[in-house]
C-alpha cells in the first residue's frame, strides 16, 4: 500500500511538538509557517537532545581523556552512526560541516587544492586545469554554483552549465554536447529550490560516469523530504543540511564513498584532523576525521542524529506523500487563478514541495507583505538562484515550501490571503 | 494595509521622472542582492548662481512597489534644487527611514516622502525604500568628485 498523507489528528500531534508553530504573529495572528524550504522549525525532541547534550556530557570530543570527553565522543558518534543510517550510508563516509554550503565548498576546494598539489589525498581525479571542464546546471543554488566558478577561475578549468527549459526542467537535450571526457565534474541538484523539480538523478550519474566525471549532488531539498538512500541514487558525493530537516542550525553533512575521499584532499586544516604534525608538514587523519577541523560540531550533530529519528518516526515515505498532497492542493488553486503565473513542472512525481510562483502585475517583495500582515511567511526574492529567475525572466518570485507539519487549512489560507493581494495593488484580474 | 498607502501606490504605477535621459553627468547601477530590484540613475548638475543644481534625475527602476515609488518621491523632490538642498533632502530619508517607526519624516525635505514613513517599521523593505537613495548619494558624489 503506498503511504498516505498525515490526518488532521496526526498532525496536531507533529505540531505539538514544534514550540513556534504556536506562537502568534503581526498582530496576533496564528502563524503560518510556508517557508520550510529556507528553514524548518525543530521539534521538542531535537530541542531536549541538545540540551541533554550541553547539561550532561559538554565537551571537546576526540581530545581529552576525562569521563565527559568519553560520553561526548560517543554520542557525537552515536550521532554520526544515526545520520548515515537515514541516507543508507557506512557511518565513516559521513562528514560533518557547518552547513551544506561548507559540505560543497569542501569539495570545490578539494578540487583546487589538489590541483595545487594539496595534501591529505593522492588522487588525479581530484586535479583541475585548463582543458578541463566543470558542469553545473541552471537552476543551482547559489551554493552549487560560486563554489564552482571559483575553483574554474583558480584553476583554470572552464565553467559550463547545462540550461532550463521553459517549463523548469533540465534541458537534457544540451547533456551530449555539454557532458565531454573534459568534464571532471558534473554537480547538480537533487530537487529544484525554486522549481520543486526533481532531477533525474541516476541517469545524470551515470551520464557523468560513462564519461568519467564525478557526480556531485546538492540534495537540500531532497534528504529533509523524501526517502533518500545514497546507494541508489548513483552519485559519488552529497551535501546537505541539517537546519532544513527539524535539525539544528550549523551542521551540515557531505556524504562520499569511501575510496572518493580517502583520494580527496583536505579543505580546512587545524586541530582534530591531524595524524601527526611537525613544524614543517603534518599528515592527516583517516575519513571522516581528516575533513573536520576544529572542535566538532557535537551538540548540532547529536540534534540532528534526533531530528533524523523524528523523521524516521514520522515514516518519510508519510512525509512525502504528505507533502506531495499539500503541493498538488497549492497548484490546483493556484492553477484556478489565471493571474497567478506558478514557475516549475506541474504537480506529480517529478515535483517536489516548493512552489515559485508570480502575481501578475505585483513584485514578489509587495506579495510577501501582504501575506506577512495576514500571519503567512513565505519566501520573497530569487531564493539564492538569481541565474535561475533570469532564466525565467521573473526579477523575484513568492516561494510556498513545506515540511510534515504543514497542514491542508494552511495552503487554504495561503489562497485566500492571495486573493487580496491584486486588489491592494489596484490590479484588475479576470476571475 | 497602512504600508500602501494611496500616495506611494500613484507613484508606483505613475513614476515621475522615469526613463533615462541625455545630458548627464554620472550614471550608476545599484541593486538589491537580497531581491534581484535594480535601478539605473543618472544625474546632470549644472551650476546655478548658488552653487551646483541638480537638473535632472532620470532612472530606469525595476523593483517592488516601495522601491519603485521611493525612486520616484526622490524624483520629483530632488529634480531642480540645489545639490546641497539634495543631500539633506537624502539625509532626511534615511534618518526616517532608519529611525525604526520612531520618526515621521520631514515634509518640507521630504514631501511625499512621508508616506513611507510606515516602511521603517519593516527592517526588510528598508532597503528597498533607500535603493534609489543611495544610488542618488553615490552618482552625486561620481558627478562632483571628492569634494562632496
Amino acid at each position: 500500500m503506498s503511504a498516505t498523507p498525515f490526518s488532521d489528528e496526526e498532525l496536531g500531534r507533529i505540531r505539538a511538538d514544534f514550540p513556534i508553530l504556536s506562537r502568534l504573529v503581526r498582530a496576533d495572528k496564528p502563524l503560518i509557517y510556508l517557508d520550510s524550504g529556507a528553514t524548518s522549525h525543530k521539534p521538542r525532541q531535537v530541542l531536549d537532545a541538545e540540551r541533554a547534550f550541553y547539561e550532561r556530557v559538554n565537551s571537546a570530543v576526540h581530545r581529552g581523556a576525562h569521563q565527559l570527553s568519553e560520553e561526548g565522543t560517543d554520542a557525537y558518534e552515536s550521532a554520526r552512526a544515526t545520520i548515515a543510517a537515514f541516507i543508507g550510508a557506512p557511518a565513516d563516509e559521513i562528514v560533518f560541516t557547518r552547513n551544506a554550503t561548507e559540505a560543497i565548498n569542501l569539495v570545490a576546494y578539494a578540487f583546487s587544492n589538489g590541483s595545487a598539489g594539496g595534501g591529505g589525498g593522492a588522487g588525479d581525479r581530484f586535479r583541475l586545469g585548463p582543458g578541463d571542464e566543470v558542469l553545473v546546471t541552471e537552476m543551482e543554488h547559489h551554493a552549487n554554483l560560486i563554489p564552482w566558478q571559483e575553483t574554474c577561475r583558480r584553476t583554470g578549468a572552464t565553467l559550463r552549465w547545462l540550461p532550463v527549459t521553459p517549463q523548469g526542467q533540465l534541458d537534457l537535450s544540451e547533456l551530449d554536447d555539454l557532458l565531454t571526457e573534459r568534464t571532471k565534474v558534473f554537480a547538480f541538484t537533487h530537487v529544484s529550490n525554486v522549481l520543486g523539480t526533481v532531477n533525474p538523478v541516476r541517469e545524470l550519474a551515470e551520464r557523468a560516469h560513462a564519461v568519467g566525471a564525478l557526480a556531485v549532488l546538492d540534495a537540500c531539498q531532497s534528504v529533509p523530504h523524501l526517502p533518500i538512500d545514497v546507494s541508489d541514487l548513483g552519485v559519488d558525493l552529497l551535501a546537505f543540511s541539517g537546519h532544513k530537516m527539524f535539525g539544528p542550525l550549523g551542521i551540515g553533512v557531505l556524504w562520499g564513498r569511501r575510496a572518493l575521499l580517502d583520494q580527496m584532499p583536505v579543505f580546512l586544516t587545524g586541530g582534530s584532523m591531524i595524524e601527526t604534525v611537525t613544524m614543517e608538514s603534518a599528515t592527516y587523519a583517516p575519513v571522516p576525521q581528516k575533513f573536520e577541523a576544529g572542535v566538532p560540531v557535537a551538540a548540532q550533530a547529536v540534534g540532528l542524529a534526533a531530528a533524523c529519528e523524528y523523521l524516521t518516526a514520522l515514516g518519510m515515505a508519510r512525509v512525502h506523500a504528505h507533502e506531495q498532497a499539500l503541493t498538488r492542493r497549492l497548484l490546483d488553486g493556484l492553477t484556478e487563478r489565471p493571474w497567478i503565473r506558478v514557475v516549475g513542472p506541474p504537480a506529480g512525481p517529478e515535483r517536489g514541495g516548493a512552489v515559485s510562483f508570480v502575481v501578475e502585475g505585483v513584485h514578489a517583495h509587495d506579495v510577501g507583505q501582504v501575506l506577512d500582515d495576514a500571519g503567512i511567511a513565505v519566501r520573497v526574492g530569487h531564493h539564492c538562484a538569481w541565474p535561475l529567475h533570469r532564466a525565467l525572466e521573473a526579477a523575484a518570485t513568492t516561494r510556498a515550501s513545506f515540511a510534515a507539519y504543514t497542514t491542508p487549512a494552511e495552503i487554504d489560507a495561503l489562497l485566500t490571503a492571495l486573493d487580496q493581494v491584486p486588489a491592494v495593488f489596484g490590479v484588475e484580474v479576470s476571475a | 494595509m497602512d504600508l500602501y498607502q494611496e500616495l506611494i501606490l500613484e507613484h508606483y504605477k505613475r513614476p515621475v521622472g522615469a526613463g533615462l535621459r541625455d545630458p548627464f553627468d554620472a550614471e550608476v547601477h545599484h541593486v538589491n542582492p537580497t531581491c534581484g530590484d535594480e535601478v539605473t540613475l543618472r544625474v546632470h548638475v549644472e551650476q546655478g548662481a548658488d552653487g551646483p543644481v541638480v537638473t535632472d534625475v532620470s532612472y530606469d527602476a525595476t523593483g517592488c512597489s516601495i522601491s519603485v515609488a521611493s525612486t520616484s518621491i526622490l524624483a520629483e523632490e530632488v529634480t531642480g534644487t540645489s545639490v546641497a538642498h539634495a543631500r539633506r533632502t537624502i539625509a532626511a530619508m534615511r534618518d526616517m527611514l532608519t529611525s525604526k517607526g520612531e520618526s515621521a519624516g520631514d515634509e518640507d525635505l521630504i514631501g511625499d516622502g512621508v508616506a513611507l514613513a510606515g516602511v521603517a517599521k519593516y527592517p526588510a523593505r528598508v532597503k528597498c525604500a533607500l535603493l534609489g537613495w543611495m544610488a542618488l548619494t553615490d552618482a552625486l558624489h561620481q558627478s562632483e568628485g571628492v569634494q562632496l
